[in-house]
């Protein structure tokens, strides 16, 4: 049970965070942009690279050099937008889906012709675990994760439900064209859903070199799992994201526990594999979502 | 009479193709208008190109003195027009609260919560369900949703594409009772009516458009007592 | 460069520019015909080059195989294996709409590549599968045997050509478009949509497979670097693209036209400092990137944009 929680349960809600800050961005884009972003996960690794330029220049702790990796990530979305997103914006969605392929790999060639593809460390050395009760051995990078994220989620929704570009950005996602009739600035909204998502794909980015380390693939490797929890929180429900990605981070961890007998139920090497068919399964009988989202 | 609205030599379509060609009308201020025709005759798209949804390949449109043609929807609602649209007229996932709240962010009210109350007292359906999401709503309680939002922005000019569509004949009575109280605000109403005869009751003056262009105008009772507008598109029958 | 050097260097480039113009077809089938989003090219092509290596090659204790069968029934393998994977992929996904099915085919390369790195019995893993043989092996010698690849890779190009273009303009083909430009309509005229379109998909992906064969025995080495998505799935789509989807000469013309790009600019960053050689591949990368922005924002058709066939089937199936 201790090993259970120690090696499973605190570090799937860990990765499950980093699913939920990047399939947020998923989901806005997705309901307010109408199209997949693949070039998302590729953001993240911006956004991860970003920290990790200021960090060799200022030798801080990374986390609190998140700032500079946010603003990377937001200047490289708000970029990419107005160069080749936005004059798509009015021809069927699937140009814009394959320039955000196009784009994915722009941010992955420039990021690797700066640093090289090797594999980028952010801090040397092993960080001692948190230990409560002599029992619990749980990585601080995994608290602050999980802390963090739960910090997000309660502004986010915040900023959704009370704010005046929150409710502009939930009302062109419910409906853009009446968005558009009642005078509202599709444009400003697009931006903010922009801002929005680079800011937590940022976020996610750095969490996820920080527990293993930073390279060009970072993002890309996880998109589908990111996906798969848009879907499973329905499009265009970014409260409904951050749950499906912390499902879709339980499931995966959850699904290597030795449930029956001894061995992995699922051998490790495809957790990727699990959030896949999660996705297949609710595409094909819940396309909606968990909690009734749009139909693209 | 100073119209609020002044249209001359409107064509406009989607693309290229012109659905309405060469229309003119005057709205005047504190009047309703209401426009009636057969299908397809390019009555929402009147409407439509008032409010800058369509392509518009001639003609002006002035308000208040003021061209506005080729004006954006974003700025048209500042100047002070709203519109509702005929279907999906709210947003369904937003609370009816929340719904009216969306139609101050173009053009802020002096006093938000004074519009509001107003508002509400105009559509007393709706207080208790200010915390309820707008798509669980009747039809007729969304219309009233719709027209609410386009209010809190206190427009001198709304557009209404068909209001009662769709609606119980019970419901329909009431919506036309609200426009009386809402033109009484001082707010100038255009719309476009299928229930062309109880519209005409109503409205301080009628134009009928057919295949996109001018076919006939007047106040509502003269239009009630022509025969040819009646014959043709008030469903026939002596008065 | 010396004319010689120049030559094979030529040949080099129409081999791979086959195996390319090979995949454009089968993806100009899939989405230039049927409108089915197949981001998922890799995963088939691999499938494809693990069955024509397996059949193909000599019997080793190090994966599953080698058989030693003719290269011609390797690469029947391949189409049919691979086809077989496009089935029952089509079977679940091919309803689901173009972003959704982009996300679902990504993700079952993605399946397919996991099973190959971590199945070494079945595929030796990252080690992977060497003595692939060519076909008519041992008749020329040394590089004038690419000579003879060249020709067959193009043998098999044109014979796709041939069938894509029958296709194109048979009544199954305009059926397809029909369903591609109008499905309620082509619903209405009484089509099964689905059925047109799992066929599609399970083509397109047979023809992927055969050319992922080629490229093995071309190499006479598999690993599963050789099936990245990067070079695999990318590039076609900008090749497609670029060329023209819907048209299969466009598909043939993009596949050649961006490989030379790709392999001229090679030439051209080689020249670069030693400290820039390394990271010339990224570089490249990103002027693909580049490219597809500017065709898909400029020249949205291609260089040979798609054309009505002519109506010689009056009743249209």
């Amino acid at each position: 049970m201790i090993d259970f929680i120690n090696y499973y349960f605190i570090p799937a809600l860990a990765i499950g965070s980093v699913y939920a800050l990047g399939a947020v961005g998923i989901s806005m884009i997705f309901g307010i942009l109408r199209f997949a972003h693949f070039a998302h996960g590729d953001l993240m690794t911006v956004g991860a690279y970003g920290v990790l330029a200021a960090l060799a220049v200022i030798p801080l702790p990374p986390l609190l050099l998140l700032p500079f990796g946010i603003a990377l990530a937001i200047a490289a979305a708000l970029l990419v937008d107005r160069i080749f997103y936005k004059p798509l914006r009015n021809l069927p969605t699937i140009y814009v889906v394959i320039s955000s392929f196009g784009v994915a790999l722009i941010f992955r060639s420039l990021l690797q012709l700066v640093w090289g593809s090797e594999n980028q460390v952010f801090v040397s050395g092993v960080r001692p675990p948190l230990v409560l009760l002599d029992t619990f051995r749980i990585s601080v990078l995994h608290v602050e994760a999980i802390i963090l994220t739960a910090i997000i989620a309660v502004l986010l929704h915040y900023f959704l439900s009370r704010t005046r570009t929150g409710r502009s950005m939930r009302a062109v996602a419910d409906d853009a064209e009446l968005a558009a009739i009642s005078g509202l600035d599709t444009e400003t909204v697009v931006r903010w859903t922009w801002i929005i998502g680079a800011t937590l794909a940022a976020t996610a980015g750095v969490f996820a070199g920080l527990d293993t380390s930073a390279h060009p693939n970072l993002g890309w490797n996880l998109l589908l799992p990111m996906f798969a929890a848009a879907i499973l929180g329905g499009i265009g429900k970014p409260m409904g994201a951050m749950a499906g990605g912390l499902i879709i981070g339980l499931a995966e961890e959850l699904s290597s526990y030795n449930w029956i007998g001894d061995s992995a139920l699922i051998s490790p090497s495809y957790k990727t594999a699990v959030a896949f068919v999660i996705m297949v399964i609710l595409l094909i009988f819940r396309p909606q979502g968990l909690f009734k989202g749009r139909l693209l | 009479m100073t119209a609020l609205l002044s249209v001359r030599g409107l064509t406009a379509g989607y693309g290229g193709v012109p659905i309405i060609e060469d229309v003119a009308l005057d709205i005047g201020k504190h009047e309703i208008t209401v426009i009636i025709g057969p299908n397809g005759a390019g009555k929402s798209t009147l409407l439509k190109t008032i409010f800058a949804l369509t392509n518009i390949l001639g003609g002006t449109i002035a308000f208040e003195g003021r061209d506005i043609t080729g004006l954006k929807t974003s700025s048209l609602v500042p100047l002070g027009i709203s519109a509702t649209p005929q279907s999906r007229n709210v947003f369904p996932n937003l609370t009816v609260g929340e719904n009216l709240d969306i139609g101050t962010y173009a053009a802020p009210p002096p006093d938000k919560t004074k519009t509001r109350e107003k508002i509400l007292e105009l559509f007393p359906d709706l207080r208790s369900k200010l915390k309820q999401p707008a798509g669980e709503l009747s039809g007729g309680q969304r219309q009233m949703v719709a027209m609410g939002r386009a209010l809190m922005s206190e427009p001198r000019l709304l557009l209404l594409d068909e209001p009662t569509a769709g609606l119980s004949p019970a419901y329909l009575e009431r919506i036309f009772d609200l426009l009386l109280d809402i033109r009484k605000a001082g707010i100038t109403i255009l719309m476009v009516e299928q229930n062309a005869k109880q519209a005409l009751q109503i409205a301080d003056r009628g134009h009928v458009l057919v295949t996109g262009r001018n076919f006939a105008s007047g106040t509502g009772a003269e239009l009630l007592a022509d025969d040819n507008v009646r014959r043709s598109f008030l469903g026939g029958g002596v008065p | 460069m010396e004319i010689t050097g120049l030559f094979f260097y030529l040949v080099s480039i129409l081999i791979a520019g086959g195996i390319y113009a090979l995949l454009c077809l089968a993806l100009n089938i899939q989405w230039g015909m049927g409108g089915l989003f197949n981001a998922g090219i890799a995963g088939f092509f691999a499938v494809g080059a693990y069955t024509s290596a397996i059949l193909t090659s000599a019997a080793t204790e190090k994966h599953l195989g080698g058989f030693g069968l003719p290269v011609a029934v390797g690469l029947i393998g391949a189409a049919l294996l691979a086809g077989l994977t496009g089935w029952a992929v089509a079977r679940i996904c091919v309803r689901l709409k173009s972003d959704y099915l982009a996300m679902a085919s990504i993700g079952i390369a993605e399946i397919l590549r996991l099973v190959i790195v971590n199945e070494s019995w079945l595929t030796n893993g990252s080690l992977g599968i060497s003595g692939v043989p060519r076909p008519l092996d041992g008749m020329l010698q040394g590089r004038s045997a690419d000579i003879l690849y060249m020709g067959f890779v193009w043998l098999i190009v044109l014979l796709a050509y041939v069938l894509t273009e029958r296709l194109r303009d048979s009544p199954w083909g305009r059926s397809l478009r029909a369903i591609r430009d109008n499905e309620i309509s082509a619903a209405a005229a009484g089509k099964d949509i689905e059925a047109f379109r799992v066929q599609t998909f399970v083509i397109g992906c047979a023809m992927m497979g055969v050319a992922g064969g080629l490229a093995a025995h071309y190499f006479r080495f598999l690993s599963p670097s050789a099936t990245d998505p990067l070079m695999v799935t990318f590039l076609v789509w900008v090749m497609l693209m670029a060329g023209g989807s819907g048209s299969n000469r466009g598909a043939v013309a993009g596949a050649l036209g961006i490989w030379a790009l790709w392999s001229v600019t090679e030439i051209f960053t080689n020249r670069l400092p030693p400290e820039w050689i390394t990271r010339s591949s990224y570089i490249r990368m990103l002027l693909v990137g580049l490219i597809l922005q500017i065709v898909l924002q400029k020249f949205r058709s291609g260089v040979i944009p798609e054309k009505s066939p002519p109506q010689r089937f009056r009743d249209g199936a």
